[in-house]
C-alpha cells in the first residue's frame, strides 16, 4: 500500500537539488535555468544582487511558486509532485519576519507546530527548547509587538525550526538588522551549521556569504554564474590582488600607467579616484615593486597591500558589475571586502 | 503513545497511506537531547483542512480579548448608526406599516448593514497577512491551502457575532423588541450571518488582489455603500426614483433585510427566506471557489 519507493530508501545525500529551474513573470525570466545542489548538512549561500533571482529560486524550492521549467527536489522528493511532503521537511524564513505580532513568542511557536501537525504534547517542550536556544526565554510570554528586529528574526528562525526541518531556507536573514543583531545572526547561523542543519541562505552581502557558506552559488540575472567555495571563487580570478591607495586622485592615471606592467589584469580605479586594484601573479615581492614603480612615476602612496581577492573582486570579474547595495554597516575599506 | 485526543494528529510511528516518509536522516540535531518530537506531515482530507482552518482561526481569536479597543470601536460605529437613525431621521422618515415605530423597521436594516460592513475585516486581514509575508510562511507549511482563507473567515465571523451582541443590547435599551417568536428571531439573525459570511468570501478575493492594506480598506468598503443604502434597510424602496427601484428591490441585501425584518416583527416572511438563503449559498459557492482557486494556484497545489 505504501510505496516505499526508491525515494524513501535511498535517503539521498542531496538535501536540495535544482535542475534547470525556470520561472517567468510576463516577459521577464526571473529564474532562467538555475542548477545546483546542496548536500545534506551543508550551509550553502545563494549570492547575488537585488533582482538576481535569489528569492524566486527559494520560492520555487519551497513550493511557493510553480516552476515553468526544470525541476527541483528536496530530500529526493519532487516539489511539484509531492508539495505536501516537501513542506513537511522544510523550514522557511522569508525576507520579512513572518511572526504574528499580537501573539507571544510561545504562542507563535505553538501555532506553527500545530500547523506542521506535530503531536501537541511534543510542541511545548520543543518550543521551550528553541526559546532557550535563541535567547528568547525571558521574552517567551511577551507579545511579539514589543520585540526588537533582532528578536523577531530569531523567533522567526525558531519557528522555522520547530519541526526539525531537513532543510532550512533563510532568505536574506540579516537584511534590515542593525550591525550588532547582524553579527548575532551570523553566529546563530554558524551554530546551526555546526549542528548539522542543512541551510540554504540567500544574501546580497559578499562578506556574509564568505563567512557563513561552505559553498557559494553566485546568481546574476536569473542564472548561476559561478559555484564553489569562497576560495575556489577567488582562485578563479587568478592570483592575488594588489590594492593601492594614493594621496591625490589627480595622479590616478599616472599610477595606473605605472602599475600596468606589474599586473595581470586591468587596473581598476574606484569611485574616490584614490583606490586602485588589480590582479597580480604572486604576492610577496609585489609590494616593494609597486612602491618603487609609483615612486618613479612621482605618485605619493598612502597604502599598498597585497591580499587574497574578495568576493567583491570575484563578482566584478564574473559579471562586469559590482554587487549592489553593500552592507551599510561595513567599513568602507578601499579593498571593498571584509576579510 | 497516542492519547485519545491526539487521534487527529499524526501518530508518531504511523506510516500515512500514500505517504513516503524517509527516515529523518537530516534531522537537525539542534537539541538532539530533547525527546523525539514526532513527524511533521501534510494534512489530508476535509478533516485535516478543517483542523488547519481552526488552528489558523485561533490565531486571530486569541488576540481579540487582548485588544478590546478594536472590538469596542468596531461596535461603536453601528451603535452610533442605530442611535442617529432612530433619533435623527426617525421623526422624518415614515414607512408604510411602521408609521409609529420606525425603530422596528430600521433596526433590522442597521443590523444587516453592520454585519455586512464587518465582512470588510476579511479583505483587510488577508491583505495585511500578505503584505507582512505571513501568508508565505503559512503556505510553506504542510497545511491545507484553503485553511488559510477559511480560518480567516471563521475568525471574522466570530468577531461579527460579538459586535452583533453588543448592538442588540443597545437596540433593546432604546425599545426594540422581537415581535415574533424566539425561533423567528433566531432564524432572522441566522440569515444575516449567512449573508455576511458569504460576503466575506468576496472580501477574501478582494484581499488577495489588492497591493496594500490601505487599498483593501477602500476596495473592501466602497461597494458596500450602494449595496446597503440602495436597499430597503433605511427607507421604503418605492419612495426612490423609478430608475433606482429595480436595483433597490432586487438587491440581495434588500431581500435579506426584508426577510430578517419580517421574522423580527412576527410578519409573514414568504419567499424572502429561501431567496436570501439561496443568495448566500450561491455567493459562497462562487466566491469561495474563486478565492480558494486563485489562492491555491499561486503556489504548487
Amino acid at each position: 500500500m505504501v510505496p516505499m519507493s526508491a525515494l524513501a530508501d535511498t535517503a539521498p545525500d542531496l538535501a536540495v537539488e535544482a535542475e534547470g529551474l525556470v520561472k517567468t513573470f510576463g516577459a521577464t525570466r526571473a529564474v532562467d535555468g538555475v542548477t545546483f545542489s546542496v548536500p545534506r548538512g551543508a550551509v550553502y549561500g545563494l549570492l547575488g544582487p537585488n533582482g538576481a533571482g535569489k528569492t524566486t529560486t527559494v520560492r520555487l524550492l519551497t513550493t511557493l511558486l510553480r516552476p515553468d521549467g526544470g525541476n527541483a527536489r528536496i530530500d529526493g522528493l519532487d516539489v511539484v509532485a509531492h508539495p505536501g511532503l516537501v513542506r513537511a521537511r522544510i523550514g522557511l524564513t522569508g525576507q520579512y519576519a513572518a511572526v504574528e505580532e499580537r501573539l507571544t513568542a510561545t504562542e507563535n511557536l505553538n501555532l506553527i507546530g500545530r500547523l506542521y501537525h506535530l503531536p501537541r504534547t511534543s510542541i511545548g517542550p520543543r518550543a521551550t527548547d528553541l526559546l532557550e536556544r535563541f535567547d528568547l526565554t525571558y521574552a517567551a510570554d511577551r507579545v511579539v509587538k514589543e520585540f526588537s528586529g533582532g528578536m523577531r528574526r530569531r523567533l522567526d528562525i525558531a519557528m522555522s525550526l520547530i519541526a526539525r526541518p531537513s532543510v532550512l531556507f533563510l532568505d536574506e536573514p540579516t537584511t534590515g538588522l542593525d550591525p550588532r543583531s547582524r553579527l548575532a545572526m551570523w553566529e546563530l547561523i554558524e551554530e546551526l551549521g555546526e549542528d548539522g542543519t542543512t541551510v540554504l541562505l540567500t544574501t546580497q552581502y559578499l562578506d556574509e556569504a564568505d563567512r557563513l557558506a561552505e559553498r557559494i552559488v553566485v546568481i546574476d540575472a536569473g542564472g548561476v554564474i559561478a559555484n564553489g567555495t569562497a576560495d575556489e571563487l577567488k582562485d578563479q580570478i587568478g592570483g592575488d590582488r594588489l590594492s593601492v591607495v594614493i594621496a591625490n586622485p589627480d595622479n590616478a592615471a599616472r599610477a595606473v600607467a605605472a602599475l600596468r606592467s606589474l599586473c595581470t589584469s586591468d587596473v581598476i580605479v574606484d569611485d574616490s579616484g584614490r583606490g586602485l586594484s588589480a590582479s597580480i601573479m604572486s604576492g610577496d615581492r609585489m609590494v616593494p615593486s609597486a612602491i618603487r614603480a609609483l615612486d618613479d612615476a612621482g605618485v605619493d602612496v598612502l597604502d599598498v597591500e597585497v591580499r587574497r581577492p574578495t568576493l567583491d573582486d570575484v563578482f566584478l570579474q564574473l559579471t562586469g558589475h559590482a554587487a549592489e547595495d553593500p552592507p551599510s554597516d561595513a567599513t568602507p575599506d578601499l579593498d571593498g571586502g571584509v576579510r | 503513545m497516542i492519547r485519545p485526543d491526539d487521534a487527529g494528529e499524526v501518530p508518531q510511528d504511523a506510516v500515512l497511506p500514500g505517504n513516503v516518509w524517509a527516515p529523518p536522516v537530516g534531522e537537525s540535531p539542534v537539541h538532539s537531547t530533547a525527546a523525539p518530537i514526532g513527524r511533521p506531515a501534510p494534512s489530508s482530507g476535509l478533516v485535516g483542512a478543517a483542523r488547519d482552518a481552526w488552528v489558523e482561526a485561533t490565531r486571530h481569536l486569541r488576540v481579540m480579548p487582548r485588544n478590546p479597543e478594536v472590538l469596542i470601536f468596531a461596535t461603536l460605529q453601528p451603535v452610533m448608526f442605530v442611535l442617529l437613525f432612530v433619533y435623527v431621521f426617525g421623526g422624518a422618515i415614515a414607512v408604510p406599516g411602521f408609521e409609529d415605530d420606525y425603530a422596528q423597521f430600521l433596526i433590522p436594516g442597521i443590523f444587516a448593514q453592520t454585519v455586512v460592513f464587518n465582512s470588510a475585516f476579511t479583505s483587510v486581514g488577508i491583505a495585511e497577512d500578505m503584505q507582512k509575508g505571513y501568508i508565505d510562511r503559512l503556505l510553506s507549511l504542510p497545511m491545507s491551502r484553503s485553511a488559510v482563507l477559511v480560518g480567516r473567515t471563521i475568525s471574522d465571523f466570530v468577531r461579527n457575532v460579538i459586535t452583533f451582541g453588543v448592538m442588540l443590547l443597545v437596540a433593546f435599551m432604546i425599545g426594540f423588541r422581537f415581535e415574533g417568536s424566539l425561533v423567528e428571531a433566531a432564524v432572522g439573525t441566522g440569515l444575516l450571518f449567512a449573508f455576511s459570511y458569504a460576503l466575506s468570501w468576496i472580501q477574501a478575493l478582494i484581499g488577495q488582489n489588492v497591493s496594500s492594506v490601505e487599498a483593501a480598506n477602500s476596495a473592501g468598503f466602497i461597494w458596500m455603500f450602494p449595496l446597503t443604502f440602495v436597499s430597503s434597510a433605511f427607507v421604503d424602496p418605492s419612495q426612490m426614483p423609478g430608475w433606482l427601484q429595480p436595483f433597490a428591490i432586487n438587491n440581495p441585501f434588500t431581500i435579506v433585510t426584508n426577510a430578517c425584518r419580517a421574522l423580527y416583527n412576527g410578519l409573514p416572511v414568504g419567499s424572502d427566506l429561501w431567496v436570501s438563503l439561496a443568495w448566500s449559498a450561491g455567493i459562497v459557492v462562487v466566491f469561495a471557489g474563486l478565492s480558494i482557486r486563485q489562492f491555491s494556484r499561486s503556489t504548487v497545489a
